[in-house]
């Protein structure tokens, strides 16, 4: 009996990695914990992101057990369907807040953009594996179109904030497929030249926000409240922190959005400069095993992926705590495994569960 | 294991192809190399990265520590004042003039609401809202800065609030406060005294500015206005309590962190007597005018009337328009204080004083006569300033030229008198100058002298004529015209502190100030200001001769019967200048008809009470103010409320030219 518990046990953690399963697990804890404080210690809030994690780790388990390749089947279907839906956004997008992001299906809403990011990096790591070994420049200039497309899309919804993210993924692919270095400076030279032009074709929202995160006492009760007051909350603080619900900040209603994208300046609040310190380790230990699954990936596609998925996850992290602590402006970035919401877990579990995937599935090709 | 192979197969097949960038590597292990390099790399980036992200911890949870903790707090504890209840006023005995109570109101912030017409009907579905509220309404709302909280409706009965508290989710920024009001149970009695609080506006926030005590009416809408509302405005008020709260975004009071009771404003208690005040105000019946009454012996002012009056309930809650216009506009001056500010022509009612003057300086004795034929002519002039008797009063000595009010003696005095020394005497008994009475707005009138004549025409379109000063100024401000102007507060002063013998007091209306909780009352003005410079036997002739007024004189017909024996003196304020004509009352626009003059005293030989009466237009003071001021003793002194003959009010009903004021 016990023998066969252990057997199944095995059989179903085979392919999970445990070193970074234990840092996801940690993450999660620490979400969890922090969740409970910044909802005003709501059972229901937390239960609901149980379950959500509950059902991110099934999904992660069957990712981890599908091999790259298999994955890598689906790239080409998915980065069709997600681009289709983004321009059935553009048409028939369901308008919220000012921005046509969401599309009405009858049964549910969703967001083609959430789907975007994983398609993409997976449409561009497939490219280049199909082209292995013969990339040249004009498959990089194929790539860049595919990048184009559903920046673009997402752009108009406007999403600026998430275009930029999914943007990033692509060209986070097209580095480490070898995209030269020159052409990379001259690309990040361009692009600070054309800074003025971007500049006056941004929506005022935007150039407002800029404005605002260079300087947030400009507008303390609009758009700079957020950042104000989420530095406020991190700063008072201090080192050793006000200790677990006992953030004035979060517990008086100061603190906006202190459950899904504002989560860490809670976390900052309650548990101090080593708190923070010990979450900054914590997503270390997960980017540092991700890198070197990354470097270990047999495949070429696997690698793109693998090093696409941990890129993207390192860009949430420092753009969440970088906005919520100030230093970026204030996108909608929620902190990954750690701000409330079932959508992000779940996209973040499969991607630790491709992660766990190009892992488990080293061994047969190298040999 | 197929599939595996395969993928393996193929991604492990290197085609030949160039590379972009480098051409020259196709070896697996070197492109594992290259791509673990950039792995590196990305990796080195990561940790910089988040060693800039700790390094901003640090920043933020080490160095500004101390910065955010304490923006934190300011953010988390609010300071709630808590108003302070304001104190009552009374008069003297204790019957309460003003009082505050608490009510319902309701109130809206217009810039929450997106349409405040739309909102204010729906509301008038729920509780009463009069055109009168609206009118209030939008007069505030143009006073108001933008995220004030208005009152619409005040006063709600409990059920209103019960039908707003049901429909409440339907009026975002409509709201039901439980506020202070003040009520003024006697109402336009004695309003020029009491006055009223009103909404602080922006002239008020800066007297509180001046006063220094801007903290202490956080949190105070309200404040006096005019009256001893305000002018003690410091001592009702109150000293504010503070609560400190903490409060989350929304501004909500979570849990309060410490209090600071306030202390409710002090009482204060007049010297009026409401009851006199009333009888008196009756005794005005519709006429316009005024009255000060003062206990000689104290300074205390026991009435004080200014006819008409209004109702200083109106201004609590803010007056309405078309309230504020019917006041603001009527040609009877109803927002003028008259004792104060009114200043008219003494008339006849100075000449006590310039005997008084003639007997301190030793221009006259009392048993010296002067000859009245009518008139009286300056040397070497023929103009001829006319006695009110046509055929003149005979021989006149000190006490007849009073009791008869003859001009032609006191014209022959002012031209032996240098008008300098006329004015330093008078000033003496508060005219010319505010008799620092406790409420505020007092004028000084006018007390002529060369220095005032060359300061009033100072100004560049007078000439050097102007400025001068002729004997024929002196001789027409020797009965009281000309240039002489004084306020009824003034007279009042005069004649108590002739009553007193010569020792004045500063005339209050406030008695003393109450503390509530100590118990402790402080007297105002308790002591004598200063005593006149003149002999007590002298004024014993001018109390003798005012005496004399009320028992054989211009006074007499209205003190007929008097249980008492009272001294007094008319006095006719020119409005209109005849220019050597006859003065015929019937002939005269109401308007343009002589103010009546009447002060007096009584009991003549220990004063009680001291008055100053000034019916506008009212003719000759013998007819129009004496029997107001006959009233008044009446009451005072012997508690009858309905005494002697009414006042002939009525000019024009009958002839008065040939009696003398």
């Amino acid at each position: 009996m016990a023998e066969l518990l252990f057997r199944t046990w095995e059989a179903l953690t085979r392919r999970i990695d445990n070193f970074l399963f234990g840092c996801a697990l940690a993450l999660v804890g620490v979400g969890l914990v922090t969740l409970f404080s910044a909802t005003d210690q709501s059972v229901t809030r937390v239960t609901t992101q149980l379950f959500s994690f509950g059902f991110a780790l099934v999904l992660m388990w069957l990712v981890a057990n599908i091999p790259p390749q298999t994955i890598a089947r689906a790239a080409v279907p998915l980065y069709v369907l997600g681009i289709l839906l983004l321009v059935g956004v553009a048409f028939f997008g369901v308008v919220v807040n000012g921005s046509r992001r969401w599309l009405n299906l009858g049964f549910a809403r969703i967001q083609p953009s959430e789907l975007m990011k994983i398609a993409l990096p997976l449409m561009l790591a497939w490219y280049f594996q199909k082209f292995e070994g013969r990339i040249n420049w004009k498959d990089f200039a194929v790539a860049a179109v595919l990048i184009v497309i559903p920046v673009y899309l997402i752009k108009r919804q406007p999403d600026l904030g998430t275009a930029l993210l999914i943007g990033a993924s692509g060209c986070y692919v097209l580095y480490l497929a070898g995209l030269s270095w020159k052409v990379i400076v001259g690309l990040a030279g361009l692009a600070a030249a054309t800074g003025p032009y971007v500049w006056a074709h941004l929506h005022d929202y935007q150039r407002e926000r800029i404005l605002t995160f260079i300087d947030p006492t400009r507008d303390p009760l609009g758009t700079g409240y957020h950042s104000t007051q989420a530095s406020i909350a991190i700063g008072s603080g201090g080192v050793i922190g006000k200790g677990w619900l006992n953030g004035t900040q979060t517990h008086l209603d100061f603190l906006p959005e202190r459950h899904t994208d504002f989560i860490f300046a809670v976390f900052g609040e309650e548990f101090g400069l080593i708190g923070n310190g010990l979450l900054l380790v914590l997503y270390l230990l997960l980017i540092g095993r991700a890198l070197v699954i990354t470097a270990n990936a047999s495949t070429l596609f696997a690698r793109l992926m693998a090093g696409a998925v941990t890129l993207m996850f390192f860009t949430y992290a420092f753009v969440n705590m970088g906005m919520v602590s100030g230093l970026l402006p204030v996108v909608g970035v929620p902190l990954p495994l750690v701000s409330y919401g079932g959508t992000a877990l779940v996209s973040l579990f499969i991607g630790l569960g491709i992660l766990m995937s190009v892992q488990a599935h080293r061994k047969l090709i190298t040999t | 294991m197929m599939r595996r192979r395969l993928f393996s197969s193929r991604g492990n097949g290197y085609g030949g192809g160039r590379r972009f960038g480098s051409p020259e590597m196709r070896n697996p292990e070197r492109e594992l190399f290259l791509f673990q390099r950039r792995l590196a790399v990305a990796g080195v980036l990561v940790l910089l990265a988040f060693c800039g992200l700790f390094a901003r911890f640090v920043y933020l949870q080490m160095f500004q520590h101390e910065h955010y903790s304490t923006l934190a707090e300011s953010n988390r504890i609010a300071i709630v004042p808590i108003v302070p209840n304001r104190g009552v006023i009374t008069d003297r005995n204790g019957i309460v003039l003003a009082q505050s109570y608490s009510a319902y109101t309701l109130e809206l912030t217009p810039a929450r609401i997106a349409n405040l017409e739309a909102t204010i009907d729906a509301l008038a579905e729920i509780v009463d809202v009069q055109p009168r509220d609206r009118r209030r309404f939008k007069k505030l709302l143009e006073e108001s800065k933008n995220f004030e909280t208005l009152p619409l409706r005040t006063r709600l009965s409990d059920e209103e609030v019960a039908r707003f508290a049901v429909n409440r989710y339907r009026f975002p920024g409509v709201e039901i406060k439980a506020r202070l009001f003040r009520q003024y149970p006697y109402g336009e009695i004695a309003s020029h005294v009491v006055g009223y609080i009103g909404r602080i506006n922006e002239h008020d926030v800066e007297r509180i500015a001046k006063w220094e005590a801007g903290p202490n009416y956080k949190g105070s809408d309200y404040m006096g206005k005019v009256g001893v509302e305000l002018s003690y405005e410091r001592e009702l008020h109150g000293t504010t309590g503070w609560e400190e709260v903490e409060v989350d975004a929304a501004g909500r009071a979570v849990r309060t962190l410490s209090r600071t009771p306030p202390a409710s404003g002090n009482n204060l208690r007049l010297s009026l007597d409401i009851k006199l005040q009333e009888a008196a105000e009756a005794a005005f019946g519709d006429r316009r005018g005024a009255m000060v009454a003062i206990d000689p012996t104290t300074g205390d002012i026991l009435a004080f009337i200014s006819k008409p009056g209004f109702d200083p309930n109106l201004f609590v809650d803010g007056i309405d328009s078309v309230s504020w216009a019917a006041l603001n506009e009527s040609p009877d001056k109803p927002m003028l204080n008259r004792p104060l500010r009114g200043s008219y022509p003494p008339g006849s009612t100075i000449k006590p004083y310039l005997a008084l003057a003639a007997l301190t300086s030793g221009k006259r004795n009392p048993q010296q006569s002067t000859f009245d034929p009518g008139f009286y002519q300056l040397p070497g002039s023929s103009y001829r300033f006319r006695d009110d008797k046509p055929g003149g009063h005979g021989t006149v000595d000190m006490y007849k030229s009073i009791v008869v009010s003859c001009d032609t003696y006191y014209y022959t005095l002012a031209g032996e008198t240098d008008i300098d020394d006329t004015a330093r005497f008078l000033a003496q008994l508060g005219f010319g100058h505010e008799t620092g009475v406790d409420i505020e707005g007092e004028l000084t009138g006018t007390l002529p002298s060369r220095d005032w004549k060359r300061r009033r025409f100072a100004d560049k379109q007078y000439r050097e004529e102007h400025r001068k000063w002729y004997l024929g100024d002196s001789i027409s401000a020797g009965i009281g015209q000309g240039y002489n102007s004084f306020t009824p507060m003034q007279q009042a002063l005069a004649i108590a502190t002739i009553a007193n013998n010569g020792v004045a007091f500063v005339p209050h209306l406030v008695k003393s100030v109450v503390n509530l909780k100590s118990g402790e009352e402080r007297l105002i003005a308790p002591q004598p200001s200063h005593t006149i410079a003149a002999k007590a036997e002298d004024i014993a002739v001018i109390r003798n001769a005012l005496v004399g007024v009320n028992k054989e004189g211009t006074g007499a017909k209205a003190f007929l019967g008097a249980k008492y024996v009272s001294g007094g003196k008319t006095g006719t304020a020119q409005v209109y200048s005849l220019k050597g004509e006859k003065y015929s009352a019937s002939k005269i626009d109401e308007r343009l008809r002589d103010h009546a003059w009447f002060v007096a005293y009584a009991p003549a030989d220990k004063p009680r009470i001291a008055v100053a009466v000034l019916v506008e237009n009212g003719g000759f003071g013998a007819d129009a103010a004496a029997p107001i001021a006959r009233k008044v003793f009446d009451y005072y002194l012997l508690g009858v409320t309905e005494p002697g003959p009414a006042p002939a009010h009525l000019p024009g009903t009958k002839e008065t030219e040939d009696e003398s004021d």
